[in-house]
């Protein structure tokens, strides 16, 4: 944890527990993840790995059932205490999801639909940021002769990149992705790896990955976590090469799972 | 080996009746649908268009019936599709927790089987019998009754369709709940509730009951939905029922246009959304 | 991240997603309304008729319009009586239409044979009363009529059922075409529960040596059973309430008979035929009181059919 200090905090997680209904599915999860990295969060199946994820946006509030209780705070505020605007609060945090999302409309409509909710833009203005957010996601050149195309009509991989940059375009500050690249080609995977490191300059990205060589690859830090806990959480290259639990080890290691 | 041909003989007889009841169910519709083309076919011709419904005796056409049905089908549909769509719309997309929703759907699929001259008299009761007049409104009406179960089912069954992860996707941009069902998720299942549509539009194109007590019938032309309406079908229930030779061939006409038309559109429907939406 | 609080545009975006959720409660409230309209205008339309005749209404065979004397008998019998007839011909047709399409047809006519079973629910029902009345009922008079008179006749007790003459129209015609009426109903939600059947419990049957009779009589069945007796009761609430069809053949008699032979009538026809010819507040309470009495009957059979065809849905739920 030493090596962290020299890091400002983006997001902090204090004393989270998280319910569906009755079952408890993370336990007292404490975790501060740094400003302009990126987090991977590792670990086996129903771990709680995209639970916690999912938190860090409120999405859990769409459903009667789901339950956080303690803080998440982004910013120096806590976004669990029922007082901000979910809408606002996740404009500053996008998301990806495991399966492509493209809406059904146009790729452009897909982009400006975010950038129309938070802002007002001049015809020249949406077409600039469109633009912008495309290239981002180095999709630009592939679509920009079809803007007015259905977004169904890309590939997975396009499409997966097509959500990165809606959520782009929005100009969040974290970005949270889902296992964003499980469903993809390896070819198309290593476009959104290489992806996540350029945006890296400028968001502080959270990732949940089944796949612990690309969290090796992409993040920066590395939580792994199991059964609803926090097993272990420090710089990726430690975590990987001297893991201090034996229990990350043997996940590490493939001795388990 | 008695037992074994005693069970081979079992299972080929029930088998070879389970094709003589799928003989049984086709054989009836090929022999409706024959009699229609037989009766009808040389009765069709532009005047059916182009004429009136004729006192008996007198030659005549339907236009008057057909431009009646067309109305109040329209107006019906007019009426019902958005309101079915919005109850489809808060079952499926707000229907979580609560008594209303797992009630309200309940009582809509019943409602989706009542019997029409039900709602017929409902209509009676409460326009018809307080305007004192009967009117093509008063029929659109009773129709739109009809529109409003089958358009709520078809909307929330595609609107559960659409894949949570849409969902999602939306809010996580930050999108309040009304712009991601209107922009989002309504738009995503758009196909499914047009099938939806065109399923109530044949199911009311053949529709006489429920007009009965509500548009009743008028032999001339009329475009005003406020006093009583011509229609096919209960043109076709009138003339068929009466002693005049003349009336019934109308009828016969009618019959062919009327079932040629509600058929075409329920095989349109599945052309158009090629899924299996059945609906009871 | 002062934009976190809410500012007037958060408000407005609140109000609108408040008024969005208001509106489409409402109209789905409105769906409940209907049918608490339904029921609350026929009672009340049916009013002077259960003042004058109370309970006397449901035992008494009188449907007099000169005197003011009214009873539901004679249309409630017509009224089941064609229903059983139609249930009798509907069941085992239907299986037999859903045995073929799951487990005997090819492939490529599965579609094409289900969709025009389906038709058969797409034709207008004052279609089949049309054809009933000018095609099917002289052939019934012709062909099938006088020999149940011949042989059943005779018979004890049933026999009752099956006097008088052959002329076509009548009860046991009515059942017939709303026994064809009934057939895709019945049959589509037949086929959907059977192929809710998971394939390896089939297989392990077929795998001991079953037939695929055995298979469809002591695996599927069995197995979806509930959701076969709601597809019944889907088709019997249907029959019921069945309108033009039946007042095209039944004959519209309002004197009461036993016989499936005579003409009769069923609570739908006898609205059809009368209501808007009604005179005096009594008769058309009385046949308010009727209409009342078919959607009671109707809305109790489809809501048992909905309850187990989603108790079969909610297994089926628990399994996967």
């Amino acid at each position: 944890m030493e090596a962290l200090k020299s890091f400002n905090p983006k997001i902090e997680v204090r004393n989270l527990n998280f319910y569906y209904g009755k079952f408890h599915a993370l336990r007292s999860i404490n975790l501060t993840m740094p400003e302009k990295k990126v987090t991977a969060f590792i670990g086996p199946s129903g771990c709680g790995k995209s639970t916690l994820l999912r938190t860090m946006n409120c999405m859990y509030a769409l459903y009667p059932k789901q339950r956080a209780v303690g803080e998440i705070i982004i910013d120096g505020e806590n976004i669990l205490d029922g007082r901000h605007d979910l809408n606002s609060l996740r404009a500053k945090i996008g998301m990806v999801f495991q399966k492509p999302t493209p809406f059904p409309m146009s790729i452009y409509d897909n982009i400006a639909f975010g950038i129309k909710l938070h802002e007002r833009l001049s015809r020249g203005d949406m077409d600039d940021r469109v633009e912008w957010a495309l290239k981002k996601a180095a999709l630009w050149d592939e679509v920009k002769d079809k803007l007015k195309q259905s977004g169904d009509s890309l590939s997975g991989g396009q499409q997966q990149r097509l959500c990165i940059a809606r959520g782009i375009a929005v100009k969040p500050e974290v970005l949270l992705l889902d296992e964003p690249a499980s469903a993809l080609d390896p070819i198309s995977t290593a476009r959104i790896e290489e992806l996540i490191t350029e945006l890296k300059e400028d968001y502080t990205i959270v990732i949940v990955t089944h796949n612990m060589q690309q969290a090796a690859r992409v993040s920066d830090f590395t939580a792994y976590l199991y059964l609803g806990e926090l097993i272990e959480f420090g710089e990726t290259t430690s975590i990987f090469t001297t893991p201090k639990q034996k229990a990350t080890e043997d996940y590490i290691t493939g001795r388990f799972g | 080996m008695n037992l074994y041909y005693k069970r081979r003989f079992i299972n080929g007889l029930n088998l070879t009746l389970s094709m003589v009841a799928m003989g049984f169910g086709l054989f009836w519709l090929a022999w409706i649908l024959w009699t229609l083309v037989d009766r009808g076919l040389s009765i069709v011709s532009v005047d059916v268009f182009t004429h009136m419904t004729p006192p008996p005796g007198s030659s005549g056409g339907l236009l008057n019936a057909i431009a009646g049905s067309i109305a109040m089908t329209v107006a019906g549909v007019a009426i019902g599709t958005p309101i079915g769509i919005l109850a489809g719309t808060y079952l499926a997309e707000y229907g979580q927790k609560g008594w209303l929703s797992p009630t309200t759907r309940f009582i809509n699929d019943i409602l989706l089987s009542a019997p029409s001259i039900v709602i017929g008299l409902f209509v009676y009761e409460v326009y018809v019998a307080s305007t004192h007049h009967f009117s093509g409104w008063a029929g659109s009406f009773a129709l739109a009754l009809i529109v409003i179960p089958v358009v709520v089912r078809t909307t929330e069954n595609m609107l559960k369709l659409v894949p949570n992860g849409l969902r999602e996707a939306a809010f996580a941009l930050g999108a309040p709940q009304w712009k991601v069902i209107s922009l989002v998720t309504l738009r995503a299942s758009k196909a499914g509730i047009v099938t939806g549509v065109l399923l109530a539009l044949s199911r009311i194109s053949g529709e006489t009951a429920p007009l009965l007590f509500t548009a009743l019938n008028n032999s001339f032309w009329s475009a005003d939905m406020n006093a009583p309406m011509a229609n096919l079908p209960v043109v076709i229930f009138q003339f068929a029922m009466s002693p005049y030779e003349d009336w019934h061939k109308l009828a016969w006409a009618g019959a062919l246009l009327i079932t040629f038309g509600v058929l075409g559109l329920n095989i349109l429907t599945r052309f158009v959304f090629r899924s299996k939406t059945t609906l009871h | 991240m002062t934009t976190l609080k809410s500012g007037s545009r958060e408000k407005l975006q609140a109000f609108l997603d408040l008024a969005f959720k208001l509106v489409t409660r409402f109209f789905a409230f409105s769906v409940l309304a209907l049918l608490a309209g339904i029921i609350v205008e026929l009672f009340v339309g049916a009013m002077p008729a259960i003042h004058a005749f109370g309970w006397k209404f449901f035992v008494t065979t009188d449907w007099d319009p000169v005197n003011v004397k009214f009873g539901s008998v004679i249309q409630v019998y017509g009224t089941l009586v064609t229903s059983l007839i139609a249930l009798l011909i509907g069941i085992p047709v239907s299986f037999g239409i859903a045995l073929y399409l799951t487990e005997l047809s090819p492939t490529w006519l599965k579609r094409p044979l289900g969709i025009a079973i389906e038709l058969l629910a797409g034709i207008p029902s004052i279609i089949y009363g049309m054809w009933g009345l000018f095609i099917f009922a002289p052939h019934l008079a012709d062909h099938f009529q006088p020999w149940l008179i011949d042989h059943l006749g005779p018979l004890p007790v049933i026999g009752a059922l099956f006097q008088g003459a052959p002329m076509g129209i009548g009860m046991l015609t009515a059942g017939i075409i709303l026994g064809i009426m009934i057939i895709p109903f019945i049959a589509s939600v037949m086929r959907d529960v059977f192929e809710i059947v998971p394939p390896t419990l089939k297989e392990s049957a077929y795998a001991v040596g079953c037939t695929t009779w055995e298979v469809v009589w002591n695996v599927v069945l069995p197995y979806t059973k509930i959701g076969v007796v709601g597809g019944v009761m889907l088709g019997l609430g249907r029959a019921l309430g069945e309108t033009m069809a039946v007042t095209f053949v039944i004959g519209n008699a309002q004197n009461f008979s036993i016989s499936l032979l005579d003409p009769g009538s069923s609570i739908a026809s006898t609205l059809a035929n009368e209501f808007n010819e009604a005179f005096g507040k009594v008769y058309t309470a009385s046949l308010i009181e009727l209409g009342l009495i078919m959607f009671v009957i109707t809305f109790i059979v489809l809501a048992l059919s909905k309850i187990l065809l989603f108790q079969l849905g909610k297994r089926e739920g628990e399994k996967t």
